[in-house]
């Protein structure tokens, strides 16, 4: 299992570096599905195969492809390949690099001083009837909110994602403009200032 | 199965997370933001998961769970929120959105 | 009947409070009731205490009354308490009978002015009130608030046509001249109440006597101080600059305030704390010198002068300078007397000024008048009758028996008094001058500017009533070469200290001189500004008479001096300090803000990134204060 375990980690690390250092949209989503495969994976030999699926399902299979389809939206072309390389130079890298090199030390640090104490593996992998009776006990409210939080992001993805120039939104204006000078009309009746 | 030790699996997250950040305070395109974004949450739950795993508990798991939740509406707001810069300022470049400054 | 003292004082303060609050619907002659009328019904009960004072005495010669009590602090209770002996009883005799016949008159002389008709009256009330609580009061805070509330009515009543800007520079200069003496005044008076631990009058004296040495430092810097408040007050020498503009004043005040009763506070300072002043012989005789050249000094700036109000403005500061020399000398009682019939005299010159200056339509200038012994006769008796008083003929004139105690005084005083009686002299032949001049130039000659005043009883009454008192008032006090009936120096002895005697013959041999002197002085006037004027004329045309005579005019150059050395230095300053440097580390911290601000506001630049690249920093910083420090 440890062998995976580092396998996997060590493919994830590669393609996450080439994700963020890419200079094509497409390939770097790409690059970035192989780096959560290996995560699943990962998962998987950590005993928690339902999330194992969630990962793959979900974050590599929904939240990436939404990317995907928004980058197609933009049809970026070969322009915005230069535009990136204009972009990055070498340079800029430098600065980040140091900051997270000091970071990665720091966890390292942290990590790694009390090594003598062992800690003891885990039990196995965990079973999804064990998961499952845990979401509807203990945590039914954090289940709650989060549809809560799904539910702000609809309305905030809707909103955020308007045209302001079609027919639909310039009525919309138009029936507030409306309303708000009614509203100022019975102020001043009322001998309130606006 | 031989298990993994909790150290080792808490440093690959903690790698992953750096290297998102890098990507964070590098890329200027907002696409690569976002994207950036989404590696630093993944190894945020990764590290819970490990975490869980070595208590032996489905805690850590469900708390990926939410995390994945919240990933996914965040990213359909900043999604949008692209669309929106790049119809506002006819780009995708995050420095162009400044005008809050001084 | 001593107990009627309280309404002395409260009764002009009652007109004063209802002149503010009324005045504004009255008519004239109802403001005219009550501004008078409350000074008459003061004067009518002082006389009425003064009366059962001198007839049947109190014990110990003085009467206290105390109205309630002011502070109450630990060890410090001054209260309002009035202490009557008899150098109080003369103070508010005079004050309420000249003042109650000045407020008679101006009834009549302010007439024309229509919209100040009763804030004068209020003004005048108020002043009263104030002279009458300094001259009762029992202890020195009480004593002060009447100084302060006499300073305060000096400044309303100089610049009382407010409208034409410079009455109101006479009164600022007029009150912050008086207040450096007021100043020194109140460090005294703070000195006094530390070392001593009382203000009460009688008590201090006692303390002082008993707790100070003579001579030591204290002492000299007590009285000193007292001393210097006594100066701005009657202004005597230095701070004598602001009496001749303060006739920018209506004459009324002139004659009340700058004649007859406010400049004489020091004097009757001095009178009251004579104990500090014989602890203190040095600060003693430099008020006597004060007052020596003082009375020199005016004496030559009135002989040059054009103002008719200012050649009196002058004379009173010489007259005033008299009183001091008394004081200085011991002849306390002599002082007294002094003031009693200058008071008359200098009221009277001012009164009768005043009908003049009216008469003539506002023309001042001497050198205009002329002639109007013909046109205005009673004011030239009345006139004529002050003036042979303020210069001292002998045997007829009140002025001649009071001067010439204090001559004696003078000559009778161990610390240098024959110089000071040589001034004295001297003085008493420049009085004549000066005064003969005015007189020669104001009735005789040929009429310039033709006198047209239908004279009323109010404008005459007082003129008359003073002539009288100028006249008689001097037997009072017969000296010893004329039957040794000294009542008035006998009756101010119960409350002053003794002065020296002189043998009989030097009392006669001093009479005589001072009488050649005043005569002299006439007769000279007589020939260089009656018969021969030209003579004086080419004298002034001479280049040594030239400048002397503008010396003189400007008042030996005294303002000049004032505004240059000290004026000038304060303006100096202030331009130099233009950027004013205790601004400037109040500017600076507003400064260094700004400059922070700005600093800071830097790194905003709104790049996301700049921010998440500060966010990760500062995470950076936090987890390793976490790891490492704790």
């Amino acid at each position: 299992m440890n062998t995976v375990f580092y396998i996997s980690s060590v493919v994830g690390v590669i393609a996450t570096v080439a994700a963020i250092t890419g200079f094509n949209a497409v390939h770097s989503l790409l690059y970035l599905i192989v780096s959560l495969l290996a995560v699943a994976l990962i998962f998987f030999t950590l005993g928690a195969p339902v999330i194992a699926a969630l990962e793959v399902i979900i974050y590599a299979g929904a939240i990436i492809v939404l990317f995907l389809i928004v980058v197609m939206i933009f049809n970026p072309g070969i322009e915005a390949v230069q535009r990136e390389k204009g972009w990055l130079g070498r340079g800029m890298w430098l600065g980040p690099a140091f900051l997270a090199a000091v970071l990665v030390a720091e966890m390292v640090y942290i990590l790694f001083r009390n090594v003598s104490v062992g800690h003891p593996a885990g039990a196995g992998p965990i079973e999804p009837a064990a998961l499952g009776a845990a979401l509807f006990g203990p945590y039914l409210l954090t289940v709650e909110l989060a549809s809560l939080v799904l539910l702000a992001g609809l309305i905030g993805a809707y909103h955020l994602g308007r045209r302001h120039d079609t027919e639909e939104t310039r009525q919309e204006q138009h029936r507030e403009q409306e309303t708000e000078t009614e509203e100022q009309r019975e102020l001043t009746d009322m001998g309130l200032p606006r | 199965m031989a298990s993994v030790p909790m150290e080792q699996g808490l440093l690959l997250a903690a790698v992953l997370f750096t290297l998102g950040l890098v990507g964070v305070l590098v890329r200027r395109n907002m696409v690569f933001v976002l994207l950036s974004l989404e590696v630093m949450l993944n190894a945020a739950g990764l590290a819970f998961v490990v975490a869980g795993y070595r208590w032996g508990q489905p805690d850590g798991q469900i708390l990926f769970i939410f995390v994945l939740t919240m990933a996914a509406a965040e990213v359909s707001v900043g999604l949008a929120l692209l669309l929106q810069l790049h119809r506002t300022f006819k780009t995708v470049d995050i420095d162009a959105a400044s005008r809050m400054r001084g | 009947m001593l107990h009627l003292l309280f309404l002395v004082p409260l009764i002009p303060f009652l007109g004063f409070a209802a002149l503010v609050a009324l005045g504004r619907w009255l008519s004239k002659g109802q403001v005219a009731l009550i501004g008078v009328g409350s000074i008459g019904v003061s004067a009518l009960a002082a006389m009425l205490v003064g009366f059962s004072f001198v007839i049947a005495p109190p014990e110990g010669d003085s009467f206290s009354q105390s109205i309630w009590t002011w502070i109450k602090v630990d060890g410090f209770t001054p209260g309002i308490a009035f202490y009557l002996d008899s150098l109080s009883v003369i103070m508010i005799l005079v004050v309420t009978v000249v003042g109650f016949l000045i407020h008679l008159y101006s009834a009549d002389y302010m007439l024309e002015d229509e919209a100040g008709y009763a804030r004068f009256f209020s003004y005048m009330n108020l002043f009263v009130g104030s002279m009458l609580i300094l001259v009762l009061a029992d202890n020195l805070l009480l004593l002060y608030l009447g100084w302060e509330g006499v300073g305060l009515c000096s400044y309303l009543l100089i610049g009382f046509w407010y409208q034409d800007p410079a009455n109101g520079r006479a009164a600022r200069k007029a009150f912050i001249v008086t207040r450096v003496g007021d100043t020194a005044m109140l460090i005294g008076l703070l000195l006094l109440f530390t070392k001593l631990g009382t203000l009460q009058i009688q008590p201090l004296m006692e303390a002082a006597s008993t707790h100070w040495v003579a001579g030591s430092s204290i002492t000299i810097a007590a009285a000193g101080l007292l001393m210097g408040g006594a100066l701005g007050k009657s202004a005597q020498l230095p701070l004598q600059t602001w009496l001749p503009d303060a006739m920018a004043g209506p004459t009324p005040t002139s004659a009340l305030i700058h004649a007859a009763t406010m400049v004489t506070a020091g004097v009757y300072l001095i009178a009251r704390t004579n104990v500090l002043f014989t602890l203190a012989p040095v600060i003693h005789t430099t008020v006597a010198a004060i007052g020596a050249g003082t009375l020199i000094l005016a004496g030559f700036s009135a002989l040059t002068q054009r103002d008719i109000k200012r050649v009196l403005a002058y004379s009173t500061i010489s007259q005033i300078g008299y009183m001091f020399l008394a004081v200085g000398v011991g002849a306390w009682s002599a002082a007294m007397f002094h003031f009693m019939t200058h008071a008359f005299f200098k009221a009277l010159l001012f009164m009768g000024a005043g009908v003049i200056i009216l008469g003539l339509h506002h023309e001042q200038d001497m050198f205009k008048m002329g002639g109007l012994r013909k046109q205005a006769p009673l004011v030239f008796w009345t006139f004529l009758a002050g003036s042979l008083s303020l210069v001292a003929l002998p045997l007829v004139t009140a002025g001649f028996y009071s001067k010439d105690a204090i001559l004696a005084g003078a000559w009778a005083s161990d610390a240098g008094g024959k110089w000071l009686w040589a001034a004295g002299i001297g003085g008493a032949v420049l009085t004549s001058l000066y005064t003969l001049r005015m007189i020669f130039l104001v009735f005789f000659g040929e009429v310039r500017t033709p006198f047209h005043l239908k004279v009323g009883p109010r404008l005459w009454l007082p003129l008359v009533v003073l002539a009288f008192l100028s006249i008689v008032a001097g037997y009072l006090d017969l000296p010893e070469t004329m039957g040794n009936r000294l009542w008035f120096s006998d009756f101010m002895h119960t409350s002053l200290p003794e002065t020296k005697e002189l043998a009989t013959s030097t009392v006669l041999n001093l009479q005589i001189v001072a009488s050649v002197a005043s005569i002299g002085g006439i007769l000279a006037a007589y020939y260089v500004f009656l018969r021969e004027p030209g003579l004086v004329r080419r004298l002034v045309m001479t280049p040594v008479g030239a400048a002397l005579h503008r010396f003189w005019f400007v008042g030996w150059g005294f303002d000049w001096a004032y505004d240059n050395l000290i004026v000038g230095t304060y303006v100096w300053l202030a331009r130099v300090n233009r950027a004013d440097a205790f601004d400037q580390p109040i500017r600076a911290i507003a400064l260094i803000n700004q400059a922070g601000h700005f600093v800071l506001s830097t790194t905003q630049t709104g790049q996301l990134r700049w921010y998440a690249t500060s966010v990760a920093f500062g995470a950076i910083v936090a987890v390793g204060i976490v790891v490492f420090v704790t």
